[in-house]
C-alpha cells in the first residue's frame, strides 16, 4: 500500500495534497501513466446531479402546546401528504409524494407540477412551509388539530435521508413502440426517436470506486451542497451484476444511502423535478472523494467514458413487463457524442441522446469538493465497514408474489 | 432579405380582416404561420416566420403596426429561467427545432445552450423540462 487515508489527511490539514477532480484525473493518467500519477494525486473528487427518486426528509416540529400526538393520523406539507408513524412530532417526506388533488395521469401525461421534491426545495430554501394535521387525542396529546406554518430554521432536527442514490451506472432508455411514452427516463419518442441516459458516467462516484475499496459505511460525502455521511448501501444495491475487465458494471448495479443535516444543505444542489406522465422527484448532488491509496485505485479512478458501458433498455414493454434483452450496449462517450446507432426494425438507425443527469453540475460539484479538501475543512474517513460487494451474493430479487388466502 | 420569426397579438376587431393577404399581395413577404389562435371577439395571436427585402419587410410591418397589431419577436416568447436550468439535457431531444446545444466546450462542460432564434414556440420543451425551467410568455 502506498499511502493510507491518515496520511493523506496530514497533507489535507497542511496544505500539501494533490487534489485533481476525475477529468484531470484521466488527463493526468493520459498524460504521465498510472504510476506516476498514482504517486502525485492523494485524492480524486467526483460527482453526480441528477434525479433521484428514493430520497426524503425527516423532521422534529417540536412540541406544540397542548401538545398534539401527529401519529397515525393526517399530515400535510403544502398540501403534500407526510408520514408520522413515528412519536408525537416527528415527520417524514418522500420527494415523489403528491397532493390529493393532483390529477395524476388522469389526462396523460400528467404535468405533476408540485409535490415532495418541490416542499424539500422550498423548505430548505427557508421558505415557511404550511402544516395541517390531525391528532385523535389522547390523555397526554390532547390536541386533535394543527395548523401553522413550520420553517427549517425553527425545527429541531432537519435531516436528509435517501435510501436508494447515486446508482452505479444506469440504464440507457428507449421506446420500440410507434407513440410516444412518458417515464422516468424522460420523454421517449416513438420507434426509436430518441435515448436517453442518467448517470454522469466518467465522474460518477461509484464508477470511479467500483468495487467499493474506499467508499463504504461511514464515508464523508457532500449532499446536497453539504456535509453527509453513507449510512449503508442503498436499497436495490446489486453489486453482482456482470462486469467488463475494469471491473465497471455494465447495467445499474450498486447503490447507496445517504444521510446528513438538512439545515447546511442548499436548495441549489436539492431541486424538486417533475417528469412529465411520471410523476415529482429530487434532483440531488452528490460528490466523493476518492482517496488514491495505490496505483490500483489511480487506475479506477482514471476510467474513461469510453470505458464505461451500458445498456439499451425498451421502456416501452421490456421494462415495464420485466422482460430480459437489452437493444445493445453502449459505451458514455458514445452517448455523449449526441447519437448512438442502434438495430431498428428495418435496419440500423441513428438515435439522437439526451442525458437527465447534468454532467455540467457534476463538475461543478467535483470542485466544489476540491476547494472543501484544499481549504482543509473536509478530511477524508475510513469506512467503518464495506459496502456488499462483487465477491458476496447479494442480487436485486424480483417480488415473489403469492396468493392471499384468509 | 430580412427573415425573421415575430409574434402578432391582434385586437379584437381585427380578427376577420385578411391581414396576412395583403402583406404578400401589397408587400411582396413570404410567411409561415407556426401557430394562430383566434378566440372569437377575444385579441387573436399569430406566431409566424415572415421574410422579404428589408423594404418590403419594413413596410410591412408599419401596416401592421397601423392597423393596432401589437409586433414583438418571437425570442421573448419562450425564456429559459437561468436560475432553474441544471443543464441536464432532457430538452436536446425533445425540441424539434435543435434550439437545445450541448456546449462541449464550455467550462465545464456540456452546458446547455437555448439558441432562441431557433425556437418556432411549439412549446414542447415547456412541459417535458423537469425543472420547469422553460417559460411561455404569450
Amino acid at each position: 500500500m502506498m499511502k493510507t487515508i491518515t496520511e493523506i489527511n496530514e497533507k489535507l490539514k497542511n496544505g500539501e495534497a494533490v487534489i485533481l477532480n476525475a477529468e484531470e484525473m484521466i488527463d493526468l493518467v493520459e498524460k504521465e501513466g498510472i504510476k506516476k500519477a498514482a504517486q502525485k494525486v492523494d485524492v480524486v473528487t467526483t460527482g453526480t446531479f441528477g434525479p433521484m427518486c428514493s430520497s426524503g426528509i425527516y423532521i422534529n416540529i417540536g412540541h406544540s402546546k397542548p401538545r398534539i400526538k401527529l401519529s397515525a393520523g393526517e399530515c400535510f406539507l403544502n398540501d403534500v401528504p407526510a408520514y408520522t408513524g413515528y412519536a408525537a412530532v416527528d415527520i417524514s417526506l418522500g420527494a415523489t409524494a403528491l397532493p390529493p388533488d393532483d390529477p395524476r395521469n388522469k389526462y396523460h401525461p400528467g404535468r405533476f407540477i408540485y409535490g415532495g421534491g418541490h416542499v424539500i426545495e422550498e423548505f430548505v430554501k427557508g421558505k415557511d412551509i404550511k402544516l395541517v394535521a390531525k391528532g385523535y387525542g389522547t390523555d397526554c396529546y390532547p390536541r386533535k388539530k394543527l395548523e401553522t406554518f413550520i420553517n427549517i430554521k425553527d425545527v429541531n432536527e432537519a435531516v436528509l435521508f435517501n435510501i436508494r442514490n447515486c446508482y452505479q451506472n444506469y440504464n440507457c432508455g428507449v421506446n420500440l413502440s410507434d407513440k410516444t411514452i412518458y417515464t422516468y427516463m424522460g420523454v421517449l419518442k416513438p420507434n426509436l426517436g430518441n435515448a436517453t441516459y442518467c448517470s454522469a458516467g466518467q465522474l460518477s462516484p461509484l464508477l470511479k470506486d467500483p468495487y467499493y475499496r474506499t467508499i463504504g459505511i461511514g464515508t464523508k460525502i457532500f449532499l446536497g451542497g453539504g456535509v453527509g455521511f453513507i449510512a449503508w448501501q442503498g436499497t436495490q444495491h446489486n453489486p453482482t451484476v456482470k462486469r467488463k475487465h475494469n471491473g465497471i458494471p455494465q447495467a445499474p448495479a450498486g447503490t447507496i444511502a445517504v444521510i446528513g443535516d438538512l439545515k447546511q444543505m442548499s436548495h441549489k444542489w436539492l431541486r424538486g423535478t417533475s417528469m412529465l406522465g411520471y410523476g415529482v422527484t429530487l434532483t440531488i448532488g452528490i460528490g466523493i472523494p476518492i482517496p488514491v491509496l495505490d496505483e490500483e485505485i489511480a487506475k479506477f479512478t482514471a476510467i474513461k467514458d469510453t470505458e464505461i458501458f451500458t445498456q439499451v433498455v425498451d421502456y416501452s414493454k421490456n421494462y415495464p413487463e420485466v422482460l430480459a434483452g437489452s437493444l445493445g450496449e453502449v459505451n458514455y462517450a458514445q452517448l455523449k457524442s449526441g447519437e448512438i446507432e442502434l438495430q431498428g426494425k428495418t435496419g440500423l438507425v441513428k438515435v439522437p441522446t439526451a442525458s437527465l443527469s447534468s454532467y455540467y453540475k457534476a463538475v461543478e460539484i467535483a470542485n466544489i469538493l476540491k476547494e472543501w479538501l484544499k481549504e482543509g475543512r473536509f478530511l477524508l474517513t475510513e469506512p467503518v465497514e464495506k459496502l456488499p460487494g462483487s465477491e458476496t451474493e447479494l442480487t436485486c430479487k424480483l417480488l415473489k408474489e403469492r396468493i392471499l388466502t384468509e | 432579405m430580412t427573415s425573421k420569426k415575430i409574434v402578432l397579438k391582434f385586437p379584437k376587431q381585427l380578427g376577420d380582416k385578411p391581414v396576412i393577404y395583403k402583406l404578400v399581395k401589397d408587400y411582396n413577404l413570404e410567411f409561415n404561420i407556426l401557430k394562430a389562435v383566434i378566440m372569437p371577439d377575444e385579441e387573436g395571436l399569430l406566431v409566424m416566420e415572415l421574410k422579404g427585402t428589408a423594404d418590403n419587410y419594413k413596410n410591412g410591418i408599419k401596416y401592421l403596426e397601423s392597423l393596432g397589431i401589437l409586433i414583438q419577436p418571437l425570442s421573448k416568447d419562450v425564456t429559459r429561467d437561468e436560475e432553474k436550468c441544471t443543464h441536464c439535457g432532457a430538452c436536446v431531444t425533445i425540441c424539434p427545432t435543435f434550439a437545445f446545444i450541448v456546449d462541449k466546450k464550455s467550462t465545464p462542460a456540456r452546458k446547455i445552450v437555448f439558441d432562441d432564434k431557433k425556437c418556432i414556440a411549439c412549446e414542447l420543451c415547456i412541459p417535458a423540462c423537469p425543472l420547469q425551467a422553460m417559460e411561455l410568455h404569450f
